[in-house]
């Protein structure tokens, strides 16, 4: 149900590491428990994000959830299209709707800590 | 959400899949496919609300006229032909908003009064406080059923199940039908800027109506989730967001239902005061450039705090935030750049004179 070559956080984004850049973005379970995402506010190259501290902002029509990062680093890229095309977030959650690619000091230990897609999956059986 | 009321429609919400909610003391729908897919439907083809929450009130009797016209502020002297139907607030001796409502002058000395939900207490607290013996005031709201039917198609699909001879009602005026043989009222209002009716009913017969309206493969079951971007986009106000008892309905830009000229009424005197004077404050529709702006989020000139929001959303129309705010007078001008702080930016925010859209069907149908 879950793709298995991610790793999940308690906040419901997934990371992808390739190489020493991780990229991020949320659930499916998460786009689907938001609803139609009409806003992602995300930050800018050269920041900084800290796992487990908010890296930006997704909004639907009735709420407005934190993004939380799941690893540490600086952000090398961010997905520009998701301004003009929020909905993508829902759409293809895993693919296209990814949010930012972070530069992790060290690609061995970054994903310590993250579930698997099997673990996630129960986690979110324990939540639903 | 075991002490909340609900509609005679709940177990329709749930069985289509619907994500309830606690609003106003009763659990009821807010989406069932999604709000801007509800949102769509409605302005592009026909869409269904569950309003069966609503408050109705039954004034019957020679003095029903003059009671009413004590308590609202707009004149029922233009809804003197049976079937036309009035929007107006009623106010307290401060000029406070108490509600907002429609009347309908539903037959000889008889009106029928339409509320929100969320007042229905205070409302026929202050109705029936107000009418003397002579008038005989119901509170209908258990055994009446309200489903809205709006969209460019609504009249369409109404006609198909009102059958032969069918002749809707005008704009603005409420009528007797029969739908699928079900004995109906049809009122040409509602809140969502699309053409369509309100069909009232008695609440035995709205799944029954709900079912025979869902049979047409157009119609989309609407939650309050779209049913509160519809109506923001056409910059309707909503009791409780963007006016309440602390504000008047010259400020809330409601200065249109306030007739001072037809006589006495409860709130007349500061109301004509602060025309006079002028308000100090006035909602102002704001187009908001990055983010959605909600309900409280600081309203900015420069740096300083001028308000805050009172309605606001993404406009699924318009894809960018929308909102109403009380800003001073001398920054409502059209135009006249603000800022809204969304939590940790301030996104640029102009004036602009509601409705944000137009050209929806509503707009092509003459009143």
């Amino acid at each position: 149900m879950y793709p298995s070559d991610l790793k999940y956080d308690r906040e419901h984004e997934w990371v992808r590491l390739d190489g020493d850049v991780a990229t991020i973005g949320i659930t499916d379970y998460a786009q689907d428990q938001l609803g139609e995402v009409v806003y992602v506010d995300l930050p800018s190259v050269g920041d900084e994000v800290s796992a487990g501290e908010s890296f930006g902002e997704i909004e639907s029509v009735k709420s407005v959830s934190e993004l939380f990062s799941p690893v540490s680093g600086e952000v090398v890229e961010v997905n520009a299209a998701l301004a003009d095309a929020p909905e993508t977030v829902n759409a293809s959650p895993y693919e296209d709707g990814w949010m930012i690619k972070v530069r992790v000091a060290d690609p061995a230990t970054a994903l310590d800590g993250l579930m698997s897609a099997e673990e996630y999956e129960a986690f979110v059986s324990e939540e639903a | 959400m075991e002490d909340l009321k609900r509609t005679p429609l709940y177990d329709e919400h749930v069985a289509l899949g619907a994500k309830m909610v606690s609003f106003a003391g009763w659990e009821m729908p807010v989406q069932y496919s999604g709000i801007i897919e509800e949102h769509r439907a409605v302005r592009e083809r026909v869409g269904i609300f569950d309003v069966c929450h609503m408050s109705e009130f039954r004034l019957f009797g020679f003095e029903a006229k003059d009671a009413l016209q004590r308590i609202v502020t707009n004149d029922l002297d233009k809804v003197d032909a049976l079937g036309h139907a009035l929007y107006t607030v009623m106010c307290d001796e401060d000029g406070g908003i108490v509600d907002d409502l429609i009347v309908y002058h539903t037959g000889d000395l008889e009106y029928l009064v339409i509320a929100n939900a969320a007042n229905h207490d205070t409302d026929w607290d202050w109705i029936s406080s107000h009418v003397p013996d002579t008038v005989e005031a119901v509170d209908e709201s258990d055994r009446t059923g309200l489903i809205a039917v709006q969209g460019p198609d609504a009249l369409r699909v109404i006609a198909e199940l009102a059958g032969d001879g069918f002749e809707p009602p005008a704009r603005f005026t409420i009528a007797e039908a029969r739908l699928g043989g079900i004995p109906v009222l049809l009122a040409r209002t509602g809140y969502t800027g699309e053409d369509g009716v309100e069909v009232v009913c008695h609440a035995s017969n709205a799944v029954a109506i709900w079912r025979l309206l869902l049979s047409f493969p157009e119609v989309q079951p609407c939650g309050l989730g779209a049913r509160d971007t519809l109506r923001l986009e056409m910059g309707y106000a909503l009791y409780g967001s963007d006016m309440d008892r602390g504000v008047d309905p010259i400020s809330a830009g409601l200065g249109w239902t306030v007739a001072l000229d037809k006589g006495d009424f409860i709130g007349r005197d500061a109301i004509a005061r602060i025309r006079q004077e002028g308000p100090k404050r006035r909602l102002v529709g704001l187009v908001v450039e990055d983010g959605v702006p909600r309900h409280g989020y600081p309203v900015l000139h420069g740096a300083t705090e001028v308000g805050k929001v009172a309605s606001g959303t993404f406009s699924p129309s318009l894809r960018t935030g929308i909102a109403t705010a009380y800003v001073p007078v001398e920054l409502s001008s059209l135009g006249t750049e603000l800022g809204v702080a969304i939590r940790r930016k301030v996104s640029r925010a102009v004036v602009v004179k509601p409705p944000f859209v137009t050209g929806t069907s509503l707009s092509k149908t003459a009143s």
